[in-house]
């Protein structure tokens, strides 16, 4: 049996290379018996473009950090059966590792499958859930599917945490002729990317979820809202979407039952409060994406005012899994309060960065030591924030708070859609409440007066901290405003704005302090903060920073310490860069 | 369309495909926004007067909904539209630095273009690459792990491609 190669081609993976790697594959492979194919992400992202080699269906290999030029090379060792002539390029045990680590059920298919094709999907089990589901006999009612989905104890895993059944089982009981299933894919949380990569490696698993929730609450109409700025997660979905409704598992008498669903793609337009579900409502029904006050809620008047649905793309991916193998099996992982697994995106100042999915109940601290393998650089891990905009940062104190909504709400923070940025020494927590003010205070949408004049309020204080401008009992007024807003706003977004900023008091208070008190950024990030100073021990007086300073601010003579002149220093930071004996230090 | 600042010349025949699959379903004003923003680059005011007529709606209801939404742009943008990510992890791992090297290198301001019409930049939410970051796409392509260098050195091969033709 002949190799079969397979290069994955998510996002991360093309911007990476993997599409130069597959056009020199297939150039170095013309006339060979080998096949070549696409999967989707496997989620190392640091190790892209990955190429794994297979033979009966069994990964012989996984090639790492692969560069077009090394094509030749894999295609000749390919086409005689000797892949120990690639040894070099094989992912390391310790890399390894980060998959072994992991229990992944709605990640199960993704950087194992073609994308692009159907039987890849079918080979791997696609689609065998709603077989299962409306098989003329022993095939399940609705009822029985909200029942066994009960049993499992999902949740929505967009971020809210609430119980999935509980949704599916009020838009059912609801009265309405039409009724709609709505896909939640406007991932707008920056830091999280799971959704996209679902859709990018396993869109029919996505398909198959929505059509057995379609099922379950009686809707004929599922639609799937998607982000504008996933191009190539819209394209797939199309494309499986055709496919599936050839093969007779979308469209009209699914699989001969009488149980019918068609789907439309929409494409989000860029706004961040479209990850709310009334507000997706509104830019679904081509209106200001504003969100509507609940109740009603949307199982009672959704879109077009009909009982609606919306779970986001993580919750379906794990839906199919749970009708093949029952509630049960999905409810023994995890913890009491917390069922199954979460996905997580790891990224920041991390080792190994990319997608983890593990079970509720392991820690922060198996999340990014055991599994992400810990600071890059040989850094000091800071603090993890999770959930966004509308999360917290986590401190080193409590890197043993288990992962489970309840847990982590106790933090501060929230599950949030599964967005982990690491933190290291160097970054400002300061600077980084202000990073999640300035994008809230930008993406509010303006309807309730506490979030859009409140998260302008909190920006303009933290702006002048940051620049080392602050007053006395600015801390004070933050938290006074962060209390007013939540009591204040209307939707999900207002509420949870001031979550960044009332976690980084908590747990790093000194550090307003020492911006407010002293003028002192403690990590050395705040530019107006910055003080370069060069310590005459080190400096050789090679002139080098005084002729990169655009300012003329360093002086001194050659073979001579320098100097910097902090009040004419731009705080530009080419000097330290420039300098082969670090000599410049920043404080 | 018997408002003054109504200046522009449109060809307003391009869009009738658009219309007519769309201008009678509800709830599509966006979706026809989007494709008339891939038929003239932008949303050009006539045109959004066009499409207020033709939906049955008014001028003030299209043009509110497109000003919500980050992806409408209402002046022409350059060839090569760069949308520079500031996520996060970007954000974390020097996105800002990559927004000054761009904006000195090309000599333009977050959200113009520059003056040989070649270039837009724009600063954006998360694109979803978090573990190349920092990231931009330049129209589809998506560029990660960026540098100031590796932004200037890519840059400069699109400005060479293009000085070539």
């Amino acid at each position: 049996m002949s190799i079969r190669i397979a290069v994955g081609q998510g996002s991360c993976g093309i911007a990476a290379g993997a599409g130069k790697v597959y056009d020199a594959l297939f150039a170095a492979l013309q006339g060979s018996e080998v096949s070549l194919g696409v999967v989707g992400c496997i989620g190392m992202c640091w190790l892209e473009p990955i190429v794994d080699l297979y033979r009966d269906h069994t990964l012989q290999m996984r090639l790492v950090q692969v560069k077009p030029e090394d094509a030749e090379r894999i295609a000749k060792a390919c086409c005689h059966g000797d892949l120990s002539a690639l040894n070099d390029l094989a992912i390391s045990e310790e890399d390894a590792a980060f998959l072994t680590k992991q229990t992944r059920i709605a990640l199960r298919n993704c950087g194992l499958i073609d994308p692009n094709s159907l039987e890849s999907a079918v080979e791997a089990g696609g689609y065998s859930a709603l077989r299962k589901v409306l098989a003329k006999q022993d095939g399940m009612t609705p009822e029985e599917v909200i029942a066994c989905i009960k049993e499992s104890g999902l949740a929505g895993r967009g971020g809210a945490g609430f119980p999935t059944w509980f949704k599916w089982n009020a838009a059912r009981q609801s009265a309405g002729e039409e009724k709609y299933l709505i896909c939640n894919a406007d991932e707008g949380d920056p830091g999280a990317f799971m959704d996209r990569a679902v859709i990018e490696s396993d869109p029919h698993t996505l398909i198959e979820g929505m059509l057995i929730a379609a099922y379950a609450i009686g809707a004929k109409e599922a639609l799937v809202y998607v982000r504008a700025e996933y191009p190539l997660a819209i394209k797939r979905l199309h494309a499986a979407l055709a496919q599936a409704k050839e093969a007779g598992y979308v469209g009209r008498h699914i699989l001969g039952s009488d149980f019918s669903c068609e789907f439309r793609v929409k494409a989000g337009a860029g706004a961040f409060v479209c990850g709310e579900e009334t507000a997706l409502i509104e830019s679904l029904e081509g209106n200001r994406g504003m969100p509507r006050l609940k109740p009603p809620f949307p199982a009672a008047a959704g879109y077009w005012h009909q009982p609606s649905n919306i779970n986001n793309v993580e919750t379906f991916a794990n839906v199919s899994w749970i009708i093949d193998h029952g509630g049960a099996a999905f409810a023994a992982m995890g913890t009491p309060d917390s069922k199954g697994t979460k996905v997580f995106a790891l990224t920041g100042k991390i080792r190994r960065g990319g997608l983890v999915e593990i079970p509720m109940g392991k820690t922060l601290r198996d999340v990014i030591f055991d599994i992400g393998g810990g600071i890059r650089d040989g850094k000091d891990f800071k603090a993890v924030q999770m959930g966004g905009p509308s999360g917290g940062c986590i401190p080193a104190s409590l890197l043993d708070t288990i992962i489970d909504y309840k847990a982590l709400g106790a933090t501060g923070a929230i599950m949030g859609s599964g967005g982990m940025v690491v933190m290291d020494e160097t970054t400002c927590m300061v600077s980084m409440a202000k990073f999640f003010l300035d994008f809230t205070a930008e993406e509010s949408c303006g309807k309730c007066v506490h979030c859009r004049i409140g998260t302008k309020r909190m920006q303009e204080i933290l702006t002048r901290i940051t620049e080392g401008k602050g007053r006395k009992g600015d801390v004070e007024l933050l938290e006074e405003l962060c209390n007013a807003i939540k009591d204040g706003a209307l939707c999900g977004l207002g509420q949870t704005a001031p979550n960044p900023v009332l976690t980084t008091i908590r747990y790093f208070r000194d550090e307003f302090t020492a911006h407010i008190e002293e003028q002192r950024c403690p990590a050395g990030s705040c530019t107006a903060l910055r003080r370069y100073t060069i310590d005459p021990a080190n400096c050789k007086g090679c002139t080098l920073c005084a002729k990169k300073c655009p300012v003329n601010a360093i002086s001194g003579s050659v073979k001579a310490p320098h100097r910097i002149d902090l009040d004419v220093c731009i705080r530009c930071g080419q000097c330290m860069a420039a300098c082969k004996f670090h000599a410049i230090q920043v404080g | 369309m018997n408002c003054e600042c109504v200046k522009q010349k449109s060809d307003l025949s391009l869009l009738c495909p658009v219309l007519e699959e769309y201008a009678a379903v509800p709830g599509s004003l966006i979706t026809i926004l989007q494709q008339a923003q891939e038929i003239y680059g932008y949303l050009p005011m006539d045109v959004i007067y066009h499409i207020a007529a033709e939906t049955g709606s008014t001028p003030a209801k299209v043009l509110g909904v497109a000003t919500f939404y980050t992806q409408f742009r209402f002046q022409p943008v350059g060839k090569y539209l760069i949308m520079l990510c500031n996520g996060t992890a970007c954000h974390v791992n020097g996105s800002e630095r990559i927004a000054q090297t761009i904006q000195e290198y090309l000599q333009v301001e977050n959200g113009a273009t520059t003056a040989d019409g070649l270039f837009s930049f724009s600063i954006v939410a998360c694109l979803g690459c978090c573990s190349l970051s920092p990231v931009m796409m330049i129209n589809e392509e998506t560029y990660g792990n960026l540098t100031p260098d590796s932004v200037k050195m890519i840059l400069q091969e699109i400005q060479k491609k293009e000085a070539a033709q």
